[in-house]
């Protein structure tokens, strides 16, 4: 059974098949409950600061109309709160009092720790090592919000490893523990669910570009990792005349040099080798530092909806500096690798998901 | 008489381990073909994976390792292993290229019973499954059930899962075919306790650790395992 075309499906041990039932059950139940979906606008109009705006960059990118949607913004400074709101709701729902969750850069880290306090949950957090080591004012910021951070002390000890980690927890406590993942990654129905919750991104863009310019855009650029911004601000014009990029770190180009594997539960293009064996992967970006991506963009990318290319550390930190002195906003790494490639597209009016801000990334930027 | 079945990892020297092992008094041995993202494991098979990939055990080396290993014994032989590594053989080549290295089954630990249909293999249930799973996997299964002991990953725990017994009782109910009981079994007197229930054990993580000291140390660690089996009442 897969889920995108090729892509999907549930490629986990039978152990954790009832829980994504029970998931999916829930969660079909919460989408056809109108007490669910208010509670949710409720959270992200009161406490998480939506709509967030949409801001012209002209002194960025002269002649062109370029946009940010400004999900750094948000509480926590990334899109990262949008998801881990909805399923914090769903899991209340659902009886779970304690979550575990994976975290690359820190930042679904710190959402997910922002969401347990709120709703005093239990929170255990896994985060590679080397993750730790260059995002130390996230796991300090999980800690203040009462999170344990597990570190994850062997493999690559980054995202990937630590997604494994947790999902290993998961399997270990699943009738007490709700898995909050970060991405539109893992077993169906994460990659479903995770796209609804961030799709809340691109109904707002969309309205917010069609007030301000009168058209839609010519073009959505957002960066992906797993791909959670990316799918989000997609979701708004996917059935528009839009052109859809989506910008992966040049070192972790899942869809642009992987094959079709299995990790984390599910069936995408992932950076592995010609035996299956997954491969390391090695960006500045600690979020976008990951060998999978969610099926929905290996389906858009086979369906030819969406193109995906790459862009380098070096085009990354240089869109960064630039968005800083010609904007006075300090963008994270990862939607940073969107603003450099947004600047060679040729269309006028651009939208770029600024997934989230660049505070975390000082050690990398100054 | 209860079934004793040992997992070992796929590396040059696990032929031999395999032989110390049926020697011993296996009667099944697993062949580990290692994945470099293994969901279902805990640290000492992730370890042992990650040692046996460093080597570049990938899967025609493995498939090797499984032809040689049949010359040397002749008990039922099953390579487990994750799906990744069929998705990039080719589903259908890899178990081909599996039985006529010699294999008699398959285990693929992240592959529920409702994927890959086609594929025959030694199917899992879990203390989590429930009625129509179980009947399913009942169905579908290659020879007997691996009934997953606790909810969690491979890997010795201090005492046997209270589960299994409500597990056994679940799937007796509803099918005849074999059930050994694997996951978190470890000491002599686990794999007693545990094979009470059922027709027989499986033992990981610990065959692998004692399989570090060689093929002695294998061998006197399972025949403590056999004779445990044998003093077992029959059910």
């Amino acid at each position: 059974m897969l889920t995108y075309g090729e892509y999907g499906g549930r490629y986990v041990p039978e152990t954790l098949i009832p829980a994504l039932d029970e998931l999916e059950a829930g969660w079909r139940a919460a989408l056809a409950d109108d007490a669910f979906r208010a509670e949710l606008h409720h959270l992200l109009t009161t406490y998480a600061g939506r709509p967030t705006p949409l801001t012209l960059a002209d002194r960025f990118a002269p002649g062109k109309r370029l946009y940010l949607k400004r999900e750094d913004l948000l509480h926590t400074g990334a899109h990262k709160l949008n998801n881990a709101l909805g399923q914090g709701v769903l899991a209340r729902r659902l009886g779970k009092r304690r979550i575990v969750a994976e975290t690359g850069a820190g930042q679904h880290g710190v959402a997910t720790a922002t969401v347990c306090a709120r709703f005093g949950l239990d929170c255990v957090v896994y985060m590679g090592a080397e993750d730790m080591r260059r995002q130390r004012p996230n796991v300090e910021r999980m800690h203040l919000l009462g999170a344990e951070v597990r570190p994850v002390d062997f493999g690559t000890k980054t995202l990937k490893e630590a997604t494994s980690e947790a999902i290993r927890d998961w399997i270990t406590n699943v009738q007490t523990t709700h898995y909050l993942i970060g991405s539109c990654v893992g077993p169906h129905p994460y990659p479903e669910l995770v796209a609804e919750l961030q799709s809340v991104i691109g109904r707002e863009a969309r309205e917010q570009v069609l007030a301000a310019e009168g058209r839609l855009p010519d073009a959505v650029v957002a960066c992906v990792g797993g791909g959670s911004n990316a799918i989000g601000i997609f979701s708004g014009f996917v059935d528009d005349e839009v052109r859809l990029v989506g910008v992966e770190a040049a070192g972790a180009a899942s869809l642009g040099t992987g094959r079709p594997a299995v990790l984390h539960g599910a069936r995408s293009s992932v950076l592995a080798d010609e035996d299956g064996q997954v491969l390391d992967t090695h960006s500045i970006s600690a979020g976008l530092d990951y060998p999978g991506v969610g099926p929905e963009h290996a389906h858009l990318r086979d369906t030819g909806r969406a193109e995906y290319v790459g862009a380098t550390d070096d085009e990354a930190l240089g869109a960064a500096h630039r968005l800083a002195r010609t904007e006075g906003i300090l963008p994270a790494l990862e939607p940073a690798h969107a603003l450099a490639h947004s600047l060679e597209l040729g269309e006028e009016l651009v939208v770029v998901c600024l997934s989230g801000r660049g505070d975390k990334d000082l050690a990398h930027l100054a | 008489m209860k079934r004793l079945a040992i997992y070992l990892m796929c590396r040059r020297d696990t032929p031999e381990l395999a032989e110390a092992a049926v020697e011993g008094g296996a009667d099944l041995v697993e062949l580990g073909f290692p994945f470099s993202d293994p969901l279902a494991d805990g640290p000492v098979v992730r370890a042992a994976a990650e040692r046996a990939l460093a080597e570049g055990m990938r899967t025609r080396a493995c498939l090797d390792c499984l032809a040689r290993t049949r010359e040397r014994v002749d008990v039922p032989l099953v390579p487990m292993t994750y799906a990744s590594l069929l998705e990039a053989y080719g589903w259908d080549r890899f178990e081909a290229d599996a039985r006529s290295a010699g294999a008699d089954s398959l285990i693929v630990a992240d592959l529920p019973v409702d994927a890959h249909e086609e594929l025959r293999r030694v199917q899992l249930v879990a203390p989590t499954s429930a009625g129509e799973r179980i009947r399913l996997a009942a169905e579908r299964t290659e020879g007997w059930l691996y009934l997953v002991t606790v909810t969690g990953t491979t890997g010795a725990r201090d005492d046997l899962s209270p589960t299994l017994a409500g597990l056994v009782e679940r799937v007796r109910a509803l099918t005849d075919v074999p059930l050994h009981a694997g996951f978190g079994i470890s000491t002599p007197a686990q794999a007693r306790a545990a094979a009470e229930l059922t027709d027989g054990v499986v033992v990981g993580s610990a065959a692998l650790l004692a399989a570090e000291g060689g093929p002695d140390a294998l061998r006197d660690y399972v025949a403590s395992l056999r004779s445990a089996l044998d003093a077992t009442v029959a059910v």
